[in-house]
């Protein structure tokens, strides 16, 4: 409950600080040194500490999962503001509005982290979505960023409407919001409930972008700037993975026999279209928009298999998909050219920030030693031991497979190539951020139990 | 009146309003479905809170069951404006920028 209270404050201070003075340096520390804070306040929450005794009614509720998630994605967002301020002052769109949407975000990451009521989940996605439709606008003249922005909004507003009948459906048949009333078996299972669960389906399929609901996220993401389409495809989704997972275990989860043959579909159809698609990409950044599609397959296995080790796996995903998508937008959003010639030959002009790029993308691969390979094994693992559909891990493999070819391409333009001209203009102080990420990408990939046996309870 | 008419009538609603964003080229009328879609959910909410609500008053006259329902309704209305403020800023946005309030500018981006 820290978490929410001070990131919803925060938010307010970064719009006066944006009053108070103009010096977007000040903005950017005013940033980094409040979620920093909202790491702290999330640790208070894990320890049960309160200052303030609110309780929420029963419609929020953190245990220790719930608080070492809000945990991990605060520091997952401290580590990409520590990498995107400069750009966002470089960009000519202001600083201190970008920073304090992205703070409401954040709030509402809270919220969808610990909702017991689908009230809350209603309120938690709003508050989450609302502040991305500007962000994804904030380039005014440029008309790639316009229609992205009326793309994502009208998507946006549509599932949410969506979302809203599968809601109110399930409240007429069990006279409840709360998911612990909404969890009572077969009987409940009337043709408007039905309803209500697949409209809800629908809506979280549209907002994970899932196949065949995906097809708003590769143009979004390229015509969103860089900056912010590397917040919404990391911290967002995983947040929103986290409360489609929570939605389906805690309120459907007794019914997951009659919707576990149509969960594995949407899981397929993403895994392929993500894959295949991305293979044809010229564009590095419409790459990694196909590529999240791709890795969003990869966490609908955790939906589909629906045990404690998709419980476990999926924050894993998050964290690790997070840092290093983060890291190699981070570089992406320094360089004017995203296509794959623009990578040639950086290994001899650049040669640490090839290698870190190198790590991100073998993480994204999932190659041993990196925190991708523990995640996809994870993923994969909790398939595996629900025993039936092992097709669906197969389908899981041959498309990591594919990955490697696409994700490859461009440690190959980096070191087998020449002839580029990319010089992304990187400081000491994003260096050294970016260092820390890579380091802690290795660390996932060479112990996972440091993380894991905090999520285990 | 039985619950069913209210079910029908938003379900109604709520088809037309699906039906309008799926086929219509107007960003704001596509935008006007999306809220007739808020709408018809706001409707059914109240019809569903009052029948809840006049179970439970037949047991207990003091029951306040359903009253949370309507807590969403208010709710929904509050996202809506916000929501209606963030998406008109950006059809005026793109009304600058190209004159048109077209969603076949959305096929732009498409390579």
């Amino acid at each position: 409950m820290n978490a929410i209270l001070l990131s919803a404050l925060w938010g307010v201070v970064m719009m006066f600080t944006g009053l108070a003075s103009p010096h977007a340096r000040l903005h950017g520390r005013m940033a980094v040194v409040g979620m920093a804070l909202l790491v702290v306040a999330a640790w208070l929450d894990l320890a049960g500490i309160s200052p303030f005794g609110i309780t929420g009614g029963g419609m929020l509720s953190y245990g220790p999962y719930e608080s070492v998630f809000i945990i991990l994605m605060a520091g997952c967002a401290l580590l990409y503001l520590l990498l995107s301020v400069h750009v966002m002052a470089d960009g000519g769109t202001g600083t201190s509005d970008p920073l304090a949407l992205i703070f409401f975000v954040m709030t509402g990451i809270c919220i969808i982290a610990g909702f017991r009521s689908l009230l809350m989940l209603f309120l938690g996605i709003e508050i989450v979505s609302i502040p991305l439709y500007i962000l994804s606008a904030s380039d005014k003249r440029n008309l790639r960023s316009n229609e992205a922005a009326l793309k994502y909004f009208l998507m946006g507003a549509f599932s949410t409407g969506v979302m809203l009948m599968g809601v109110t459906l399930l409240y007429g048949t069990h006279g409840s919001f709360y998911l612990e009333a909404l969890n009572i078996g077969e009987e409940a299972l009337s043709p408007l409930a039905t309803a209500g669960i697949v409209l809800l389906l629908v809506s979280m399929a549209f907002k994970v972008s899932a196949a065949p609901f995906h097809f708003w996220t590769p143009d979004v993401y390229d015509g969103t700037p860089t900056v912010f389409t590397s917040f919404m495809a990391t911290i967002v989704k995983g947040a929103a993975f986290f409360a489609f997972l929570r939605l389906f275990q805690d309120g459907f989860g007794r019914l997951h026999e009659h919707w576990r043959l149509l969960m594995a579909f949407l899981t397929a159809a993403t895994l392929i279209i993500g894959n295949v698609t991305a293979v044809f990409q010229q564009s590095v950044k419409r790459m990694l928009a196909y590529s999240s599609i791709a890795q969003a397959g990869f966490m609908m296995l955790a939906l589909f298999a629906l045990n404690q080790t998709a419980r476990t796996g999926i924050v894993l995903y998050a964290v690790s998909y997070s840092l290093a998508t983060i890291g190699v937008f981070a570089v992406l959003a320094r360089m004017k050219d995203h296509s794959f010639e623009a990578f040639n030959g950086m290994a001899g002009r650049q040669p640490l920030l090839a290698l870190l790029l190198t790590v991100f993308l073998l993480s994204l691969a999932g190659i041993p030693l990196t925190a991708g390979f523990f995640a996809k094994y994870q993923m994969i693992a909790a398939t595996l031991e629900e025993g039936r559909m092992v097709w669906l891990a197969i389908l899981a493999l041959l498309c990591a497979v594919v990955g490697v070819y696409y994700y490859f391409r461009v440690i190959q333009a980096m070191y087998f190539r020449t002839g580029g001209d990319a010089q992304p203009e990187v400081s000491k102080g994003t260096r050294a951020v970016l260092v820390v990420t890579a380091l802690a990408v290795l660390a996932l990939g060479i112990h996972p139990d440091w993380l894991l046996r905090f999520l285990s309870y | 009146m039985p619950i069913n008419h209210y079910l029908f009538l938003s379900l109604a609603l709520f088809s037309i309003g699906v039906a309008g964003v799926l086929a219509r080229r107007n960003a704001l009328i596509v935008f006007m479905c999306i809220e007739l879609m808020l709408n018809a959910v706001n409707l059914l909410l109240v019809a569903f809170s009052r029948m809840h609500n006049a179970a439970a008053v037949a047991l207990d006259p003091a029951s306040t069951v359903g009253a949370e329902a309507q807590i969403l309704v208010f709710f929904i209305m509050v996202v809506a404006a916000a929501e209606v403020t963030v998406g008109l800023a950006i059809i005026v946005m793109m009304y600058r920028n190209i004159h048109s309030v077209d969603i076949n500018f959305l096929n732009r981006l498409k390579h």
